[in-house]
This record gives C-alpha cells, sequence and structure tokens, in this order.
C-alpha cells in the first residue's frame, strides 16, 4: 500500500466559470509532491476534460435541479488519484463514448476527444455512469518526482 | 485568458493568450463569427503566441471557424509555439487542417 499524504473534496456549481478554477485547484494541491512542469500540464488537461464534461453533457437535460461537481484528490508520495463525480443524466454506452472523436454534441462544438486526451495524459481512467443517476470519472497520475 | 481581434485586408487576426477551455471558448465564438460575416474578412488567423493551456474544447472552436472560412472561400492560419497545445492540436488532427505559419507577417503576406 502506498502512503497516503494528503486529501481533499470539493463541491461546486456546474457552471464553465469552475473549469479554470477546478484545474487550479488540483494544480495547486498536487504542488506538496513537487511534480515536473510537463506533467503537471498533463494533468491539469485531463481534469480540465473531466470537468468540463460533467459541466457541459451531464445536465444538459436538466433545468434548476442540484446541478454540481464533486471533485475528491489523494494524493500519495508520487502519485495523484482523482474522482470527478455528477449527478447528472449519466452514459449509456461508456465504452462508446470513450472512442475517439464521438460525441453527442456536435452542435455545441464537441470534437469527441475529452476521454482519448484524459486516457492518453493520465496513467489509469476508469468510467462509471449509470443513466439517470451520474458519472464517475476516477484519474491516476504518477509523476517522477523530483528526487 | 488575454484575446484580441485585429483586420488586416481580407484577414481576421485572432490573438488569444493564457488558457482557453470551455468557459472562453463560448466568449471568444461570439466575438469572431459576427466579425467573419463583414466582407471583405474571409481569412481567419489564429496567434496563439502566449497561450499556455488548452483542451479539447479549443478543438471544437477551431474546427468550427475552420468551416465557417472554408464556406466563404477563405483559408485559416495558425501560430502556436506550446508543446502541451500543438500536442492536442496533433492528436486530434486540427493541427495538419490549418495553415501553418511562424508569425502574423507570414501569415497575412500580401494581405
Ligand atoms: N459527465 C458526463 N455526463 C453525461 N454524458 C457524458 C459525460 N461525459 C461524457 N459524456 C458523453 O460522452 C461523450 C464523449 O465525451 P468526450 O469528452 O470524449 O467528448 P465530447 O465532450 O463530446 O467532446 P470534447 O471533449 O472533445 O469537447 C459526450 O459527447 C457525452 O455524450
Ligand atoms: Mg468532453
Amino acid at each position: 500500500m502506498m502512503k497516503e499524504l494528503n486529501r481533499m473534496c470539493m463541491e461546486f456549481p456546474a457552471k464553465s466559470c469552475n473549469e479554470g478554477f477546478a484545474r487550479s485547484v488540483v494544480a495547486a494541491f498536487a504542488t506538496q509532491i513537487d511534480p515536473r512542469f510537463d506533467e503537471l500540464s498533463d494533468l491539469r488537461t485531463a481534469v480540465s476534460e473531466g470537468v468540463t464534461n460533467a459541466i457541459v453533457h451531464a445536465y444538459s437535460d436538466q433545468t434548476g435541479e442540484r446541478q454540481l461537481v464533486r471533485l475528491e484528490c489523494v494524493l500519495y508520495p508520487d502519485t495523484i488519484e482523482i474522482t470527478i463525480t455528477d449527478f447528472g443524466k449519466g452514459i449509456e454506452d461508456v465504452q462508446q463514448a470513450r472512442e475517439p472523436l464521438y460525441t453527442t454534441a456536435p452542435e455545441m462544438e464537441r470534437s469527441g476527444m475529452g476521454f482519448t486526451i484524459m486516457e492518453t495524459f493520465t496513467d489509469d481512467m476508469f468510467v462509471e455512469s449509470k443513466p439517470g443517476q451520474g458519472t464517475k470519472v476516477f484519474l491516476r497520475k504518477v509523476f517522477s518526482v523530483h528526487k | 485568458m488575454k484575446f484580441e481581434l485585429s483586420k488586416a485586408g481580407t484577414y481576421l487576426i485572432v490573438r488569444i493568450g493564457g488558457e482557453l477551455d470551455h468557459h472562453y471558448c463560448d466568449i471568444i465564438r461570439n466575438r469572431i463569427d459576427p466579425e467573419l460575416m463583414e466582407p471583405p474578412i474571409r481569412n481567419i488567423v489564429f496567434d496563439f503566441t502566449g497561450l499556455t493551456f488548452m483542451d479539447s474544447s479549443g478543438i471544437g472552436m477551431l474546427m468550427g471557424r475552420l468551416r465557417i472560412v472554408q464556406a466563404i472561400g477563405g483559408n485559416a492560419c495558425l501560430i502556436c509555439d506550446n508543446k502541451n497545445v500543438l500536442r492536442i492540436l496533433e492528436m486530434s488532427g486540427v493541427a495538419r487542417l490549418f495553415n501553418r505559419c511562424k508569425d502574423i507577417s507570414e501569415a497575412v503576406r500580401g494581405a
């Protein structure tokens, strides 16, 4: 078992102005283990994709409900684990959603690259979704920390 | 995010710096599109010098503007030297759909 160094959890409304906020929070939180700059950039991009998906897709068919995004981070000596949870409409077919260029929102100029980018820019990605209940995206990034 | 629009002949020049995400793509799109409807503008140049972050939202925004200028018989040019941004542009195939230039004077040569 890796030694857990720190953890945090926050919840914010699914508003686009929180995308930059979420990226900054994760980057600031990871600073504790002094990650390499390029690896931290990759992590910021992956987080941005996950949070943007929750904001763009999860609540697209609802109005006025409790539209929240939860962001949880657990920090280990050389690893960060991130879980992005929404309580929205969920994904019918996760396998299909993860395919490059697959999007249900071309009219909103989405390109279908979000999951592909998350997968490429992290070491592990798991997606759990229940239609009508929400989606959970788990990301793990291992850093080659400075010695 | 830093954003600046200017014109040179038939070229609309769009300078974007800082972080480009879904939030700012929505804002930028609404500023660019009316300008593309104004003759003689039919070409677009994206100057990403100083852009430090972009995610998939930027891909969609670029593809959308590319489609507009192609529909009015123009072309699209991209100036970008940030490694992270280029990686996203290349992964998605957007990079090769744009003319790549090293600076604005090269992009609007003969404008
Ligand atoms: N949190 C979510 N809730 C509901 N549906 C989602 C969620 N995340 C992703 N999806 C679905 O999965 C599809 C693929 O997601 P992905 O991020 O790969 O592409 P995109 O968001 O459509 O486009 P891009 O990320 O390139 O802007 C989406 O079009 C959407 O239908
Ligand atoms: Mg997406």
